[in-house]
């Protein structure tokens, strides 16, 4: 186990101790998924691996995409690009709270020290069709967790329920190294040969999609590949299950579910180019919502995604 | 005679859920208990963040025995009755007793119940209780069936008399019943085991833990009073905050800081608001300043260093969470200082309701409607239009955008910015009001007069598109805007015909309506004409066959008219589109939007009825007052209701109405028996008795003073001269007979008997009223 003793010096050091941290739980340790997603959530690994009774413990890094929260790296704390860091366990552990508040320890927030509150917040995805029940945790009146109970995802219900945690790693880590602008926080050690700070890396990318998602992007093209992933997903959830080429049987709800996630995040740009109107806003999310439930079923027939068999 | 100590202990419950959770689990564990037979002398209830507690005093041992006596069928019955009758109680025939009857040998059931111990009884109750439990929403967790509101990890049960405590043994979903607890999570979380209610508090304020939820608040209060005092300020009073706070800890530590001056420009209700909405932050007050200067934070816990980290960071989240409203008050400012007009026409895209268009359609609606109503009120009828044309603005601002309980006041915030007029000002504040059946009216004309406007245009609106409240159903607050509508012409003494006004709501949607109808007719008109595809005569047929009436509604009139088209082409398609919207607009009048506006009027009734009733006004006095009349003129209505209602209160009111009742169903009779109606004619020559004549001038009098009373609206008046009519009344019943052999007495008398029921109705329709 690493040493947890001193207090962290940079961004990474916060994500390196937690990737160290849950690795020593026992969580499988996975890398973020290669596809623009909105949160952590949106990972396989999350959505898809909450279903059926088989059980899961996984974390991740997750680079998430807000683009209407785009400020030109102006706003001390908001990002149209920022990590999220995320667990999913399922079951989820009688010892989640104690688990997680081991994290926070291994990060530098002292119990001892800090005002640490679990403050009612359900949680709730209508592009997913998820809900659950949990709490933002507050480290001294700063939200720095979301912590959650599935209840259902995709439409179905979690069973057995996973629990799930998703860090806000920029806000959290500015919280830790005392940092009062996201861009001024050091993202390798202070000390290192090259010092890099969050705004080295990532001003000029802030800059440049703030002004994509605000006024580059081509909405007609985007509403155009709305529709090409929404017919895409549909399509290969179509096929059917036994594959001619191998005799198995596949069921493509993976490829399907990559689609899912292209079209919530074509609908956040066009959300953030701002051409789409209060009542069409709740007439794609439930489009989204539908491929979402539709992946989720596919999903449940498959080997990771199956009820195990009941043992009389 | 043993205590019970029962505490469910879970992760974090929601403060907001915590006082009805712990009044549910006195309420269901005690009548449980009680259903299956046992007594109990006390109970109390207690929660804290991450448990529910119940300690009962005096309960019995065990449930009493019982025996229940049965009387079954006759011995000479068929045997299926028998048969019945031993299933019905469980029992053999060999257990049933026969007894000597009336009737013959009948079988008696005699049912003996021992006595159980409460352990299992509390043990059932328990168990029941927590798998039924009404939580407003509640989850499962790992791979468990059990629902709670959060995982549910231990469950003690603890049944403690003379010879010491025992365990009640219970295990629900896995988890066993015990004797122990734990402290405060950071604390002290070890968990320990207790002996009795006593012990187990006592145990607890070690553990850092405050049982009770009112020493929390009080620990609160008067620490954060203790600061502010100290700070030389005051804190802001805030009951819910209060009791939502003490939801979230169990230890509480007040600790108090000072805002940033750079946010001091901010309006003190903004201050507030954020800090209460998103950091349950208590407001001081500077009382030199009258400003918002600092805050009171409530940790969970023992610091080590006074709290210096706590406070600083929560400083650190308060100061972005300002910055942000800053951001927003300062980007408001600058739409507000140029009118207003961005919010405005941003407006038009957002829908108010889909059957009901857009937020802006609602505004100009309200302001056509503000100007209409402001002469009623004693309001400038340009300032109301002004007013309602602006009251509503602020929805579109950031700040309402992040605190949409800050609208309205946000509104006059930024129309005085703008140099609009206080009255316009106050009137966005206030046209939101009355919210609840208990908080202030606006009684400045402008606000009284958009305050009124809004709530009729939402009710005419909902009425005419058929989304009345149903039930418990009142989605958008019907009831409620209803009410407002009374409670405004009430309480300012408002004299309107609402009848009128809301005649002009439905009469102006309806001729809205009608307009596109026509337009939607002629535009397909043109387009089948000029196609080919109908002729004249086609089209007007299958307009009266009712055929397309909905296609035509639904057709986008200005876009389907050609460039150009022949002026016979365009002349034909007008008069047919003509001829038939002033029939078909007639119809939809009479007999779609008539029964509307009455449904809303008798609406308005029934709500005033219940608001009346709480005013102690019996529903018959309002039926009675209703049934004449002029009885959309809600505040005459009430004048009437009132001087009713306190003449009812005396003792000449009771008897008169005895009297006046009387006297209307002695002539209700007489005139069926006869088949006419007495209704004139009553001649003081045919009076035979002083009693009569004394009747006869006593109406004469009453007369007099009634009809310009009546006319002054005076009720009180009027119903003291109705006063004066008792004793005559009165003693001509006993002296008069008034169906006498002599014809012309008789039908002299009933015409006198008339007078009364005349003079009667004149004021209120007595047959309504009871007693």
């Amino acid at each position: 186990m690493a040493d947890f003793s001193s207090a962290p010096r940079s961004f990474q050091e916060i994500i390196l101790r937690l990737q160290s941290y849950w690795a020593d739980k026992g969580c499988a340790i996975l890398q973020p998924y290669d596809m623009e997603v909105g949160a952590g959530t949106f990972h396989p690994a999350t959505t898809l691996r909450s279903l059926g009774t088989k059980a899961w413990a996984a974390a991740y890094v997750q680079p998430s995409r807000r683009p209407t929260d785009g400020r030109y790296g102006e706003n001390p704390n908001r990002l149209q690009h920022y990590y999220q860091y995320q667990v999913i366990i399922k079951p989820s552990p009688p010892d989640m709270q104690e688990l997680y508040l081991g994290s926070l320890a291994a990060i530098g927030i002292d119990a001892s020290l800090h005002d640490i509150r679990f403050v009612e917040d359900d949680w709730e995805s209508p592009t997913l069709g998820a809900w659950g029940l949990g709490w933002e945790v507050w480290c001294d009146g700063m939200e720095v967790s979301q912590f959650t109970y599935f209840q259902q995802v995709g439409g179905h219900d979690c069973r057995p329920v996973s629990g799930e945690l998703t860090y806000g790693l920029e806000r959290l880590a500015m919280y830790v190294l005392g940092a009062e602008h996201v861009m001024d926080m050091p993202f390798n050690a202070p000390d290192a040969p090259i010092a890099l700070s969050y705004g080295d890396i990532f001003r000029q990318t802030e800059e440049e999609y703030s002004r994509h998602n605000f006024d580059g992007a081509d909405t007609a093209q985007l509403l155009r590949h709305f529709e090409d992933a929404e017919a895409e997903c549909q399509r290969l959830l179509d096929f059917p299950a036994l594959d001619p080429k191998s005799g198995k049987t596949i069921i493509m709800a993976h490829p399907a579910y990559d689609q899912t996630i292209k079209a919530s995040h074509l609908f956040n740009l066009l959300d953030a180019r701002g051409v789409i109107s209060v009542t069409e806003r709740q007439a794609y999310i439930g489009r989204v919502r539908a491929l979402a439930k539709k992946c989720a079923d596919a999903f449940r027939l498959t080997e990771a995604g199956k009820d195990a068999e009941v043992v009389a | 005679m043993a205590h019970l100590l029962i505490e469910l202990f879970s992760e974090e419950i929601p403060a907001r859920m915590q006082v009805r959770a712990r009044e549910d689990l006195k309420t269901l564990v005690t009548n449980g208990l009680v259903e299956a037979g046992l007594t109990y002398a006390g109970a109390g209830a207690h929660s804290t963040p991450r448990r529910l507690t119940l300690a009962i005093e005096g309960l019995s041992a065990q449930s009493a025995a019982t025996v229940e006596e049965r009387k079954g069928p006759a011995t000479t019955a068929p045997d299926a009755a028998l048969e019945g009758f031993l299933r019905s109680t469980g029992l053999g025939r060999d257990q049933l007793e026969i007894r000597d009857d009336k009737k013959g040998q009948v079988y008696f059931a005699v049912i003996k119940k021992e006595g159980r111990p409460a352990a299992p009884i509390i043990a059932e109750v328990l168990e029941h209780t927590i798998r039924t439990f009404p939580w407003p929403k509640s989850m499962r967790w790992g791979s468990g069936n059990l629902r709670w509101v959060r995982p549910l990890h231990s469950i003690l049960c603890l049944l403690t008399d003379e010879a010491g405590s025992e365990v009640v043994p219970l295990t629900v979903d896995g988890i066993a019943s015990g004797n122990t607890t734990a402290g405060h999570r950071f604390l002290a979380p070890a968990r320990f085991s207790v002996t009795s209610f006593d012990d187990y508090t006592a145990k607890l304020k070690r553990a850092f833990v405050m049982l009770d939820s009112a020493e929390r608040e009080a620990t609160i209060w008067q620490g954060a009073q203790n600061l502010a005092f100290a700070a030389g300020m005051e804190v802001v009073e805030d009951r819910a905050l209060l009791a939502e706070v003490a939801g979230l800890v169990e230890h509480p530590v007040p600790l108090m800081g000072r805002i940033d001056a750079g946010f001091l420009g901010l309006p003190p209700e903004v201050l507030q608001t954020s800090m209460r909405e998103h950091q349950k932050f208590f407001s001081a007050r500077n009382p030199k300043t009258g400003r918002i200067e600092g805050f009171i934070t409530v940790a969970n816990t023992q610091p080590s260093d006074h709290g210096a980290v706590i406070l600083k960071g929560n400083q650190k989240v308060l100061t972005a969470r300002l910055s942000d409203a800053r951001f927003f008050w300062e980007n408001d400012l600058r739409v507000a200082k140029a009118g207003m007009g961005e919010w405005l026409d941003a407006l038009d895209s957002v829908t108010f309701h889909n059957k009901l268009g857009s937020q802006k359609a609602r505004i100009d609606r309200i302001a056509a409607l503000a100007r209409e109503i402001a002469p009623m009120v004693g309001a400038d009828a340009d300032t109301a239009e002004q007013a309602a044309k602006v009251a509503k603005a602020d929805l579109r601002s950031a700040m309402v955008g992040e605190f949409p309980e800050l609208q309205g006041l946000m509104g006059m915030y930024y129309a005085r910015e703008a140099g609009l007029p206080e009255a316009v000002a106050l009137a966005a504040r206030d046209h939101y009001s009355p919210l609840g059946p208990t908080d202030a009216v606006p009684t400045e004309p402008v606000s009284v007069a958009v305050a009124l406007a809004d709530k009729i245009d939402t009710l005419t609106g909902f009425w005419a598109i058929d989304e009345k409240p149903t039930g418990s159903k009142d989605p958008f607050a019907l009831r409620r805007a209803a009410l407002g509508v009374i409670r405004l012409v009430l309480g300012n003494g408002v004299r309107v015909e609402a009848q009128e006004v809301l005649r002009g709501c439905f009469e102006r949607r309806h001729s809205i309506e009608m307009l596109a109808l026509s337009e939607s007719i002629k535009a397909r008109t043109i387009a089948d004409l000029v196609a080919g595809r109908q002729t004249e005569a086609e089209v007007k047929l299958a307009l009266e066959s009712n055929e397309w009436v909905h296609q035509y509604d639904f057709m986008e009139a200005s876009s389907a008219i050609p460039d150009s088209v022949d002026e016979g082409t365009l002349a034909a398609a007008e008069q047919i589109a003509d001829s038939f919207v002033s029939h078909e607009g007639g119809k939809r009048w009479r007999w779609e939007v008539m029964p509307k506006l009455h449904d809303l009027l008798s609406f308005f009734h029934d709500r005033l009825k219940v608001f009346l009733k709480d005013q102690g006004i019996r529903p018959d006095v309002i039926e009675a007052c209703l049934a004449m009349p002029n009885n959309d003129d809600l505040t005459l209505l009430v004048k009437r209701a009132e001087a009713l209602a306190s003449f009812l209160k005396t003792d000449d009111g009771t008897n008169l109405l005895q009297g006046a009742k009387r006297a209307a169903n002695i002539l209700a009779q007489a005139e069926a028996k006869d088949g006419v109606e007495y209704s004139f004619g009553a001649d003081i020559k045919f009076a035979e008795t002083d009693s009569e004549r004394a009747l006869f001038a006593a109406l004469d009098a009453a007369d007099a003073k009634i009809a310009p009373a009546m006319a002054g609206e005076d009720f009180a008046a009027a119903m003291t001269a109705m006063a004066a009519l008792r004793a005559p009344i009165d003693a001509f019943f006993t002296d008069v007979q008034v169906n006498a052999d002599s014809e012309i007495l008789r039908r002299n008398r009933l015409n006198l008997l008339h007078r009364i029921r005349a003079l009667c109705a004149g004021v209120a329709d007595f047959s309504k009223l009871e007693g």
